[in-house]
């Protein structure tokens, strides 16, 4: 693939024949047919996305209610964090385009320069992508519950942290009397609200009007009272079932909290659920973590690979290989697929968080 | 008329400092005007409201502004712009068509599924 801006071109460069299609490289057009077909392929998905949400009568998640969440900062920041991640990404495409310059004027030192910035773009943008992936999975404190008519409803707000669970009746493992905190039995804070979490979902939660307390039935089948401090400032987010918009009603204060408290000890198995995986989610419909997870998945492993060639690529400017051939096109083309992964994301990201 | 065939191997193989400093103008101008936009979006969508009289507007012109963004990147940054007609036309006009076929079709089978199974379909 020798030759560059010259008159007299020799066979190899026409491609063997008489002829350079549209006076561009072979192996820069299969690169755009490949973006092409690529392109087709995230199409098809987010049309995809697109039709089971028109085809679905519940109410569908919108985007600054599900990602509200900040690292270190907690919730009640819609959509920054993924206009963050978002701003990562431009900028590092931005960085790969002034590689791709530096490349046509032969200067290996900018082309260095911004390829490595253009990989610690990437590597922030994957590393972002995984602690949005975690949040996702993990879910919120309150998880969404399903109320006595029947709706559903996201929950927002202050928990009361978890104290103790106190003993009540003997199990496997624990025995009457036990209080069970935080530093006691191997416990964290973490293992508390794991296990606190996972009765309500299963129904294991009892709420006893008279007394006002909850009792709950842990992993060894020991009953225990609960010890919490309240849940403050709750707000329920009702869902309406609507194929337009995900319209809702909301419920605030004291009601609140009293009809969340009765949903979690209601002893009933799936009032609740946290978090999300294949089967179900607390955003929305089970199609909604789905398509997350395949889209966004995809993508990211997009970004990945674009990481992995770009840095391959910048072994070899290192080397010296590709300024030895006279021109730094493969910079270029490295930098078509990167910029196609920062076009692909921003479909993602206006009809899975914005719309 | 342009012939297609013969003349250059790559139209912007290379240029000089002068032409880089243009080019680089050109970048950062880009740069600024898709962070704009991404701020304006998220402006919009943190607070206007979903099923609000302004939503339909709004949704709109998150289309719209994602397609300016994407031509941005596209015409600037994948330097499709400054590539022959041809290559420009033979890249975009057979994705844009079969896309816009491809989303009419499924949007409206999907609305039509929807009410013919609404209990069934994406719970």
């Amino acid at each position: 693939m020798a030759g560059h801006a010259t008159k007299q071109i020799d066979a190899k460069t026409l491609w063997g024949g008489k002829m350079s299609p549209f006076s561009t490289s072979y192996g820069k057009l299969m690169m755009w047919f490949f973006l092409v077909s690529d392109a087709l392929t995230f199409g098809g998905l987010l049309v995809a996305y697109g039709f089971t949400r028109h085809a679905t009568d519940q109410a569908w998640p919108i985007g600054e209610e599900t990602f509200n969440s900040l690292p270190f900062l907690g919730h009640g920041y819609p959509l920054i964090y993924v206009a963050l991640m978002t701003f990562i990404l431009i900028v590092s495409s931005v960085t790969m385009v002034l590689a791709v310059e530096a490349g046509h004027r032969m200067d290996r030192r900018g082309v260095t320069k911004w390829m490595i910035a253009t990989i610690i773009g990437g590597f922030f943008f994957v590393g972002s992508q995984a602690w949005e992936w975690y949040h996702f999975i993990h879910g919120s404190e309150f998880g969404k519950v399903e109320l006595a008519d029947g709706s559903q409803a996201i929950v927002k707000g202050h928990f009361g942290e978890i104290e103790n669970f106190k003993v009540i009746e003997a199990g496997h493992h624990h025995k009457k009397d036990d209080v069970i905190k935080a530093g006691s039995h191997g416990m964290t804070q973490a293992d508390l609200m794991h296990e606190y979490q996972h009765a309500a979902a299963e129904g294991h939660i009892l709420f006893n009007e008279e007394t006002g307390k909850s009792t709950i039935t842990l992993h060894d089948g020991s009953k225990a009272e609960i010890s919490k401090k309240p849940n403050e400032h709750l707000e329920l987010i009702v869902k309406k079932k609507g194929k337009k918009y995900a319209v809702n009603k909301k419920i605030n204060g004291a009601e609140a909290e009293k009809m969340y408290e009765q949903v979690i000890g209601s002893g009933e198995k799936n009032r609740v659920i946290y978090g999300a995986n294949l089967q179900q989610n607390e955003y929305g419909p089970q199609q909604y973590a789905q398509f997350f997870f395949f889209i966004t998945g995809f993508h990211g492993f997009h970004v990945f690979s674009g990481v992995i060639i770009n840095i391959l690529i910048l072994l070899m400017v290192l080397k010296g290989t590709i300024h030895r051939r006279g021109h730094y096109e493969m910079v270029e083309k490295t930098g078509l697929y990167w910029h196609f992964v920062d076009l692909v994301w921003v479909f993602v990201f206006t009809f899975f968080y914005l719309i | 008329m342009i012939r297609d065939d013969i003349y250059e191997y790559s139209l912007d193989a290379h240029h000089d400092e002068e032409a880089g400093k243009k080019i680089r103008k050109k970048i950062v101008f880009v740069t600024v005007l898709l962070t704009v936009i991404t701020v304006v979006e998220v402006a919009l969508g943190a607070f206007i409201k979903q099923g609000s009289g302004a939503w339909p507007i709004v949704k709109w012109s998150f289309i719209i502004m994602t397609l300016l963004k994407a031509g941005y990147i596209v015409l600037t940054f994948m330097h499709l712009g400054d590539e022959r007609k041809g290559l420009r036309y033979v890249i975009l006009v057979p994705y844009i068509l079969f896309i816009i076929y491809l989303m009419f079709i499924c949007l409206w089978e999907g609305g039509a599924v929807g009410e013919a199974w609404p209990a069934t379909y994406a719970k």
